[in-house]
């Protein structure tokens, strides 16, 4: 094993600046033009895994035409597998804040909203009493911008942005129809920016760095670097800053235990990649993209039991408003048990292979468009163990 | 003007107005795009999926119901992508429905029955869910019953109860494999705020939600030798029969419907639109009394404004969500509630019938009647005053069971007595009906004049959908015992679907609004609209069934129900006077305050 063959990175969860919002103070100087093409000139992509743009994501909630907007930070983390926003709130919130402000400053809000994921509950005294000094700080600095955390009761489709805002409008949680986009219509019909907790982070950096050093890190497609979660067959399991663009080999190379048989990037409706694929598979947008989850898998691991299980999780946490994603999840679940238990034949998993492509295309939402990810991932790339 | 958007559909270019959505855009170019979770009234969900298309550079299918159309897009309805996702879909919403068809309800009017014989799904593709699933039925409703196992989770039900009628009695709960529609707490339909209105038996597509079917009872009373069976027919059944039997919308079936109930074998075929003239003549007076005690007599504990009652629905919502107003309802029995009382008093006397061998049969637009008549204080007669109720659809039902052409039958005219009717029992099947009816003859009870409106029209308060009408009339150069009256503006509403009825109610709780009398009607369009007519429904057929009543009421000879004959001498032989003592005792009633929980 090559000796630190991935580039750490200590940028997220790097030091503060020794005076307190130093890096919000300077950027609130700045036009919101300039900050924007800073940010469209770094590249940064959001971090919750499906990768939009963030400076055209700002630009349009800037634009769109409103007199009340909202900024909201997407901390509901609820994908298996991921713990980062977790820590990174721990370790980092006033970078989060900062992250926020400038952005309510970039769109014209002046209330933010720190959706946290319901189990994160703890957290809550700690992330208080760092708002209140925010907030001192915030007066200070002359910006009219509160923020307030609210709690997610604990369901999974409620990281789906538009089910996130029926969830802070005291709604069920239930993905809407899109567009309109939460650029135009987001929490409470209001044009809102909404981006995860180290999609923040990272603007912050970029305001403390200038894009063209931050552009060092990563690929053309996956600029920066990224906080990932590694769990699984591994003996150093925990949360790691590295740069974007990785060769899935090289990350197997030092974060795997040496009998790794795959890996299942970007939590359960991520994809699947089997180690003969290791070496032709990039971490990135132009690759395998990934909100932080590394679950590693070794050969003592069946591949069958954990698409199980991932089908039994969504069995119970589709929102089961659509079709495609309520009733296919139940399809692949009994599907496999009874190839499994031989009472379907095996062609029976291309029929569901071809199910999986209709959900893939017609869910309503994100979440129901990915449910079948690491059905079709594990399938294609392990079918004997889900007959044997 | 609104901007056009161009697009192309299945090689067809076509401009549309902006905002429209891609399934409207198809529709206008009479591309029929399958959906379900659609419905005309109701607000867009997106979530049954039925009705993808493919949309060029798009990876995903855009569900074309929720989705705008967007300049120079390029849609193709059916292609082979399509084709296959839309059959996944449907076979995905039969794996998990009790697909048991010939042993439901709405066998052959279902709508996933039509989308599944259309799309040959046959072969299953899929496993079947059912057996998993711990679906309930709740059959404990008197008047709609709630089978979940038929339930495609389309939630136009959810949207009914909480967008049109604001009551929210279903709404969704749990979630994934477990998602099903219910009630507050799961508790049964007759224990929670439902008004039994039926709004959502109209637009489930399937046989999730039904009416409870009275047909075998009435059968067998038909057949029982020792029972006379009467029936009554409301004013909106004539109106929409003919939908449930192959005519065209909007056709004025009375004639062919009193003839059809004749060969079903009915003794007497009677018309509720005598009670409703009854209704009018009571409530008239009953609102005259009440405006002399609060402007003459100055009495503080009369209560204005008076609401009409001749909606169940209606009824079962203001008990549930403004029981402090039941003072203010109208103590007059329903149409159809007094019709039953009679029917086992004066009915059976004037025919020497023993009351407890005369059955009494309601034919309704209406599922809220069947509760209603189930109410305990509905025994006035000293028996149950209404045995069945049946819906417009049943009646249906039966007219097909016994192969009777309806198109092809005669025209007959109702039996006497309590078969004679007036063009103001007639608009009763419409929103403003009642005020209208009540006002043509209120006016002529204080002026002696008719109202002051070419043909009887009084068109300022016939109700519109979707909005809340007022009116003004001004009351002068009254007779002298109603002097009081002189100068008085009658401030008047009306008001369709409960969630208008709920805006209404809260201006008058807010002090907003002064009205001295209100019409609700629980349904859109009023009963024409009713929850017991044929399915399906939208503001077109409404709008048409709504001409035909007025059409109806154009061609009555007589027009006022004070000048119904039947009226005048049931007063002479049986009740003597308008609010009198036999009235108190079989045409009013009073109201019982519900809980929301």
């Amino acid at each position: 094993m090559s000796e630190q063959t991935l580039k750490r990175v200590d940028l997220i969860f790097g030091e503060y600046s020794n005076e307190k919002y130093k890096v919000l103070a300077t950027s609130l100087e700045r036009t919101n033009e300039d900050i924007l093409t800073d940010l469209l000139e770094s590249g940064l992509r959001g971090r919750g895994g499906a990768g939009f743009p963030t400076a055209m994501k700002w630009k349009y909630a800037a634009e769109a035409p409103g007199d009340e907007k909202f900024v909201v930070c997407n901390a509901d983390e609820g994908e298996p597998g991921t713990f980062k926003d977790r820590e990174i709130l721990y370790r980092v919130p006033r970078k989060v804040f900062s992250g926020m402000a400038i952005c309510g400053r970039v769109i014209g809000a002046a209330k933010g909203y720190i959706y946290l994921r319901g189990e994160y509950k703890f957290m809550v005294p700690e992330l208080k009493k760092e708002l209140e000094s925010y907030h001192e700080h915030i007066k200070e600095l002359g910006l009219d911008f509160t923020i307030e955390i609210k709690m997610g009761s604990g369901a999974y489709i409620c990281g789906e942005e538009s089910a996130l805002f029926e969830s802070m409008e005291g709604g069920r949680g239930e993905p809407r129809n899109k567009p309109p986009y939460p650029t135009t219509s987001g929490f409470m019909k209001k044009p809102t920016v909404i981006n995860n907790v180290e999609t923040f982070v990272n603007v912050v950096m970029i305001m403390r760095l200038g894009p063209d050093q931050y552009k060092k890190l990563g690929t053309s497609d996956s600029r920066g670097s990224k906080v990932f979660s590694v769990s699984g067959d591994t003996p150093i399991p925990g949360i790691y800053e590295l740069e974007l663009g990785m060769p899935l080999d090289r990350f197997v190379d030092e974060f795997g235990d040496g009998d790794t048989k795959a890996v299942q990037v970007g939590g359960a409706s991520g994809f699947c990649v089997p180690r003969k694929k290791f070496n032709d598979t990039v971490i990135g947008f132009e690759g395998v993209p990934t909100g932080g989850s590394m679950m590693i898998f070794n050969s003592s691991r069946s591949m069958y039991n954990v698409l199980h299980n991932y089908l039994e999780f969504f069995e119970e946490e589709s929102c089961g408003q659509c079709t495609p994603c309520r009733v296919g999840c139940q399809q692949l679940l009994k599907g496999i048990v009874a190839v499994k238990k031989g009472e379907k034949k095996a062609v029976y998993l291309d029929q569901l292979m071809k199910l999986s492509e209709s959900m893939k295309i017609t869910a309503k939402c994100g979440l129901g468009q990915s449910v079948a990810n690491s059905f079709s991932s594990i399938v294609n790339n392990f079918k004997e163990e889900m007959i044997y | 003007m609104t901007k056009k958007i161009n697009l192309t559909i299945d090689g067809i270019h076509v401009g549309v107005d902006e905002g429209a959505t891609i399934l409207e855009a198809a529709s206008s170019l009479n591309i029929h795009i399958p959906s379900l979770c659609y419905h005309e009234d109701l607000c867009v969900a997106g979530n049954c999926r039925v009705c993808v298309v493919e949309q060029e550079n798009s990876k995903n299918l855009p569900a074309s119901c929720a989705t705008p159309v967007a300049e120079g897009m390029v849609i193709l309805t059916n292609s082979m992508k399509v084709r296959m996702a839309r059959k996944h879909i449907v076979e995905l919403l039969l794996s998990e429905h009790n697909a048991d068809c010939t042993k439901c309800y709405k066998n052959g009017l279902c709508e996933l029955q039509g989308l599944a014989s259309q799309m040959l799904t046959g072969d299953h593709l899929f496993l079947d869910l059912v057996p998993d699933k711990k679906y309930t039925i709740d059959m404990f409703n008197t008047a709609i019953i709630k089978d979940d196992s038929r339930c495609i989770r389309c939630q136009r039900c959810v949207r009914t109860c909480e967008e049109l009628q604001s009551v929210s009695a279903l709404g969704v709960a749990h979630k994934g494999n477990k998602m099903k529609i219910s009630t507050f707490f799961e508790h049964s339909l007759f224990e929670v705020v439902c008004t039994n209105c039926g709004q959502c038996v109209n637009r489930c597509p399937t046989g999730a939600l039904i009416e409870r079917n009275y047909i075998d009872q009435v059968w067998d009373a038909i057949y029982d030798p020792g029972k006379h069976v009467v029936v009554q027919t409301a004013p909106a059944v004539r109106v929409a029969l003919g939908e449930s039997l192959g005519m065209a919308t909007g056709r004025i079936v009375t004639g062919k419907m009193v003839a059809a109930l004749r060969r079903l074998g009915f003794d007497s075929v009677l018309d509720t639109d005598f009670t409703a003239d009854l209704t009018i003549i009571e409530e008239g007076h009953e609102l005259l009394t009440r405006l002399k005690k609060a402007l003459v007599d100055k009495d503080p504990t009369v209560s204005l404004p008076m609401f009409t009652s001749c909606s169940p629905g209606w009824i079962k919502f203001i008990e549930h969500t403004f029981p402090d107003y039941l003072p203010n309802l109208s103590t007059c029995k329903s149409p159809q509630q007094m019709f039953g009382a009679l029917a086992k008093t004066y009915y059976a006397q004037k025919r020497k019938l023993d009351p407890k061998n005369v059955v009494s049969v309601s034919i309704m637009p209406c599922t809220a009647k069947k509760f209603e008549a189930n109410r305990p204080e509905m025994r006035s007669s000293g028996y149950k005053d209404v045995d069945f109720v049946l819906t417009t659809r049943e009646l249906g039902i039966m007219i097909k069971q016994v192969g009777l052409d309806f198109e092809a039958l005669p025209e007959e005219k109702f039996d006497s007595f309590m078969g004679s009717s007036t063009g103001a029992g007639v608009i009763f099947g419409s929103t403003g009906g009642v005020m209208e009816a009540a006002l043509r003859t209120a006016y002529e009870i204080v002026t002696g004049r008719e109202v002051p409106f070419e043909g009887l029209n009084i068109l300022p308060v016939r109700g519109t959908e979707g909005e809340v009408r007022e009116a003004t009339i001004k009351i002068e150069k009254v007779k002298p015992e109603w002097g009081f009256l002189e100068g008085v503006e009658l401030k008047c509403a009306v008001a369709n679907g409960l969630a208008h009825a709920k805006t209404i109610m809260q201006n008058v709780r807010d002090g907003k609004a002064n009205y001295h009398f209100i019409e609700v009607m629980a349904c859109p369009g009023g009963c024409l609209g009713g929850g017991g007519q044929p399915i399906p429904t939208n503001k077109e057929i409404r709008t048409k069934r709504k001409a035909a009543i007025y059409q109806e009421d154009m061609g009555m000879p007589i027009r006022k129900s004070h000048e119904n004959p039947e009226i005048v001498e049931i007063y002479k032989e049986f009740l003597e006077h308008p609010l009198g003592h036999k009235s108190h005792e079989l045409l009013h009633t009073s109201y019982t305050p519900r809980k929301r929980y």
